[in-house]
């Protein structure tokens, strides 16, 4: 029984950190979008819009729940919950970081360590597309059903890059499972270059199939450039169209979980999981020390001078809580513990400021775009690269 | 009400099996839509497949994993030609009752 | 546990079985195939095919079912109409199909010894390995030949979508 409430706690703890990490990931969205527009963005609530997050939450929850009248009831309802399910269930197999140890209690960090980590991932997020294929096709509106009908069809086409892009590394590393794929991840080549994936095997080509799943995976979370499910420019919202308070919300925390769990796997098979950008006898472990002191430092810089009056008081709240953190990374004990965690989150942070990155750069395919660079030039590319990949495996 | 057993005999899973495939069955011979005839068929491909892998694991043999593996293939060649088929036909009669694809009769 | 999973399980798989039959819109039946197929993965897992498990979910309720949700919605035909039967059909049609499925149960009972129990975890040669193993030396003949049928099953669907029948 100490199993099943070891497992309970840690599903609630996930839980927890990636719901609130969800709607802080849309805080950062709007905050570096609205900066890379020349915009400050959310402001008015908390310092710097810090907790916009849970305004829009309020908001959210006590809007009116309406349900149109034309449309299929059952499937209408259901597909939020599809959405949502199909989205939060791979978290569950990601590992965070290294086995940790509190008193007697030894366990990973993750819910389930499966020998078949990513087979699984790459089913379960096959299956994200029935929330919204049914919630276009229930909703009974054409501009719904046409966001539903593209997004099926994006979707099987751009799971099969995917799909091959996953494949190169595991050939190279020889394991379905994510926490010995990261672990064969270790150590540096010549003292300095991380043995992460891309910079391993023969060279050029698992960095190609690191951009094409990349690729591949702003088409499956629907994201610009491929976002035409959701175009609004002709197709009103997409197949959300017809929803409104928390089943849209849904839909937005699926997406938003999505991006999060594609970035997860982006670093665990192509950038080395946990496991520090260079060696720890050249200082990484002062990293995240440094940064947060960076950060304390720029907060008591901004209270100085503050721009609002509020500023003077919240500022230095924030920078003395930075300095905190800065000390705990300090302390051995704790710091062998976090820092596993500490690397994975900020390689999955720079993964997802690449996707708000690339949403403020670059404007919208069309939809015959779409599926001719998914089938005439991103499929083959990689099928050949697996192919090289495979023959250099073989050869070796 | 007994007990559940500590582990689950193997005739359970083929009577499942069974069961599924007689749904199957069932659909095939009863449902009139011509996708719904499909999905019945794919139902049975499922059942069977169950007890590919149920007699696997008493032979202690992966063969069974590797039949089930050529039936999805199949079946999946299947899907895509049948689905082409009834798109076709629907194109061309703007029907999906197999009852009235009849122009072959009499 | 294992009981209890299996029982979860089966009922999820029984239940949206008979869903698919009875249920008179196209889509309704798609869905409840999905549950049983997504049912029937979990039910691998605990007969320890791993492989076969994840391929379910990826290319039959991933692939396969999606294929099948795409081209309803596509069609947008409807709720289906209940056509005219013959008057014994009617009434014999499911009383026959349970004296099937009795028969099969019954046989089933028969042939498999008592105590023959599934215990998860003994069955260990459903990896990844094993199956890619016997599908490259054993079975390397029959693979290549559904590689063939795959490729004409793909000619075949796009020539069906592309040409114009009079």
């Amino acid at each position: 029984m100490n199993f099943l409430l070891l497992t309970v706690i840690k599903a609630a703890l996930v839980a927890f950190i990636l719901l609130t990490a969800l709607a802080y990931v849309q805080w950062l969205e709007r905050k570096v979008l609205a900066h890379i527009q020349l915009r400050v963005g959310p402001r008015r609530v908390g310092p710097h819009g810090l907790l916009q997050p849970l305004a829009d939450v309020v908001k959210l929850i006590t809007k009116e729940d309406m349900i149109p009248s034309h449309v299929n009831k059952v499937f209408y309802l259901l597909a939020p919950f599809l959405a949502v399910m199909f989205a939060l269930i791979p978290i569950a197999v990601i590992p965070f970081g290294t086995d940790i140890t509190i008193g007697p209690i030894h366990t990973n960090m993750e819910l389930a360590d499966l020998n078949i980590g990513v087979l699984f991932i790459l089913g379960i997020t096959g299956m994200g597309v029935y929330g919204v294929a049914l919630s276009g096709w229930a909703s009974n509106n054409k501009y719904a059903l046409l966001g539903g009908l593209r997004s099926s069809a994006q979707m099987i086409s751009y799971e099969l890059p995917m799909a091959m892009a996953i494949a190169t590394p595991l050939l190279v590393l020889n394991t379905l499972s994510f926490r010995q794929l990261v672990n064969s991840q270790d150590g540096f080549i010549l003292g300095f270059i991380p043995r992460w994936t891309i910079f391993q095997g023969p060279f050029p080509f698992l960095i190609v199939a690191f951009i094409i799943f990349m690729i591949a995976a702003f088409a499956e979370t629907n994201r610009i450039p491929f976002d035409l499910p959701e175009a609004e420019n002709e197709l009103v919202a997409g197949f959300h169209t017809e929803y409104g308070s928390m089943k849209f919300a849904a839909f937005f925390m699926a997406e938003y979980c999505n991006m999060i769990t594609v970035c997860c796997v982006a670093t665990l098979l192509f950038l080395g999981g946990w496991h520090p950008i260079f060696p720890a006898e050249y200082g990484s472990r002062f990293i995240p020390s440094l940064i947060f002191v960076g950060a304390a430092a720029i907060c008591f810089m901004h209270a100085a001078n503050p721009s609002r009056r509020l500023d003077k008081f919240t500022l230095p709240v924030v920078g003395v809580v930075a300095l905190g953190i800065a000390g705990i990374f300090m302390v051995p004990i704790l710091a062998t513990a976090l820092l596993p965690i500490f690397w994975f989150s900020a390689k999955v942070i720079v993964i997802l400021f690449v996707y708000i990155w690339v949403r403020g750069t670059l404007p919208r395919f069309r939809y015959d775009q779409l599926m001719r660079f998914a089938w005439t030039f991103l499929f083959p590319i990689a099928i050949i690269n697996l192919f090289l990949v495979g023959l250099w495996v073989a050869l070796t | 009400m007994p007990a559940l057993p500590a582990a689950v005999p193997l005739s359970w899973y083929l009577t499942l099996s069974a069961f599924l495939f007689v749904l199957g069955v069932a659909g095939f011979l009863f449902r009139r839509n011509i996708i719904t005839v499909f999905m019945s068929i794919e139902l049975m491909l499922n059942a069977v497949n169950l007890t590919f892998i149920t007699f696997s694991y008493k032979l202690q043999q992966v063969d069974g994993h590797i039949f089930s593996f050529f039936v999805m293939v199949v079946a999946a060649a299947e899907a895509a030609v049948g689905l082409a088929i009834i798109l076709t036909v629907f194109k061309n009669r703007q029907t999906l009752e197999i009852d009235e694809l009849d122009s072959l009769k009499n | 546990m294992d009981a209890l999973l299996f029982m979860i399980f089966a009922a999820i798989a029984a239940v949206c079985g008979i869903n698919l039959v009875i249920q008179k819109h196209a889509i309704s039946s798609a869905l409840s195939l999905v549950g049983v197929m997504a049912a029937l993965a979990a039910l691998y897992l605990l007969l320890g095919g791993e492989f076969i498990a994840a391929a379910q979910l990826v290319v039959y309720a991933g692939a396969i079912m999606v294929l099948f949700v795409f081209v309803i919605m596509l069609l947008n035909a409807g709720v289906e109409r209940t056509t005219r039967r013959r008057p014994w059909a009617q009434y014999a049609g499911v009383p026959l199909l349970l004296v099937l499925f009795g028969t099969v149960a019954l046989l089933v009972q028969e042939i498999s010894p008592a105590g023959d129990n599934v215990i998860f975890g003994e069955f260990t040669k459903g990896t990844p390995l094993d199956v890619g193993r016997a599908l490259f030396t054993t079975y390397l003949l029959p693979f290549e030949v559904t590689s063939v049928l795959i490729l004409i099953a793909i000619l075949g669907a796009i020539v069906l979508a592309r040409k114009e029948i009079d």
